[in-house]
């Protein structure tokens, strides 16, 4: 099957996983603890910002490709997946936001690093796409677009790495050196969420790049008829 | 609100953004789909033309 057509079957399993994952953490897992059912958030809310994470990677890659080996096709993907972590990235802060409310009693915390980082990390990109809707199209913006996505990389360690170095300790660490701090049920319910979310946006790229390649398409075929 | 209504909500947030994407690729869908057939008119046309 070639990769064009699996489309389809790829989103069909990633609504049966998405649903086995609400299953999983709802019915299967056992209630924390310490913080009771809010802490199902835990099962979107971290596979989202991973995803989010994953997504500007893959972004800033295909803009080190465009800069290294050139090709439109890459900026348009480059393009494609930021606009994915930007989604992504926008639900990770709602859904940590309404988290912080129901454990924290507080909608946001100016004064959590890890917290600050992310929305630094989100902004950045979603001044990406001013930066390229203030470009007119070409190989120029697509370089400059390339530059600018390789540099917002280096804010996910950075934004990663500042919930294990955070000196407040209001943001949990669940992975821990010693392993994950949770059950296997809650582990696995953990997991196949994420893989949930991770198709999830493979799915929304790959339907996104081919709308975006259509219309490139047919504004040639325009072009070519009038 | 009680602690089950805000893991509701952020639940329902994420279900409410992957809705708004799909609204608006459908709304992309029937743009292409009325540009596609107009170029398939005007193609008709210079068929017909020459």
């Amino acid at each position: 099957m070639s990769s064009r057509n699996n489309l389809p079957l790829l989103a069909f399993l990633t609504a049966g996983l998405l649903g086995l994952g609400v299953v999983l953490a709802f019915v299967v897992a056992p209630e924390d603890a310490d913080q009771g059912i809010s802490q199902k958030i835990f099962y979107f809310h971290v596979p989202i910002a991973l995803t989010a994470y994953a997504c500007f990677g893959l972004g800033a890659w295909k803009a080190l490709r465009l800069l290294w080996v050139g090709g439109e096709r890459r900026d348009l993907e480059s393009y494609t997946w930021i606009h994915q972590g930007t989604i992504f990235g926008a639900l990770t802060l709602i859904t940590g936001s309404i988290w912080a409310r129901a454990s924290w009693g507080v909608w946001w915390s100016w004064g959590s690093n890890q917290l600050v980082l992310f929305l630094v990390l989100v902004l950045f990109y979603c001044a990406y796409f001013m930066l390229r809707f203030s470009v007119d199209e070409g190989a120029r913006r697509e370089r400059i677009c390339a530059v600018y996505a390789l540099f917002g990389v280096a804010l996910i360690p950075v934004s990663f790495f500042a919930i294990r170095l955070a000196s407040d300790f209001i943001h949990p660490t669940v992975f821990t050196r010693s392993g994950p701090q949770m059950t296997h049920t809650m582990f696995t319910a953990f997991l196949v969420c994420w893989a949930a979310l991770t198709l999830l946006a493979y799915v929304m790229y790959r339907v996104e790049l081919v709308g975006k390649r259509t219309d490139a398409h047919l504004r040639e075929l325009r072009e070519a008829l009038t | 609100m009680s602690q089950g209504e805000y893991v509701a909500l952020a639940y329902g947030v994420v279900l409410v953004f992957v809705l708004v994407w799909v609204a608006i690729i459908a709304t992309k869908l029937v743009r292409l789909e009325r540009e596609t057939g107009e170029l398939a008119e005007l193609a008709r046309g210079r068929r017909s033309d020459g």
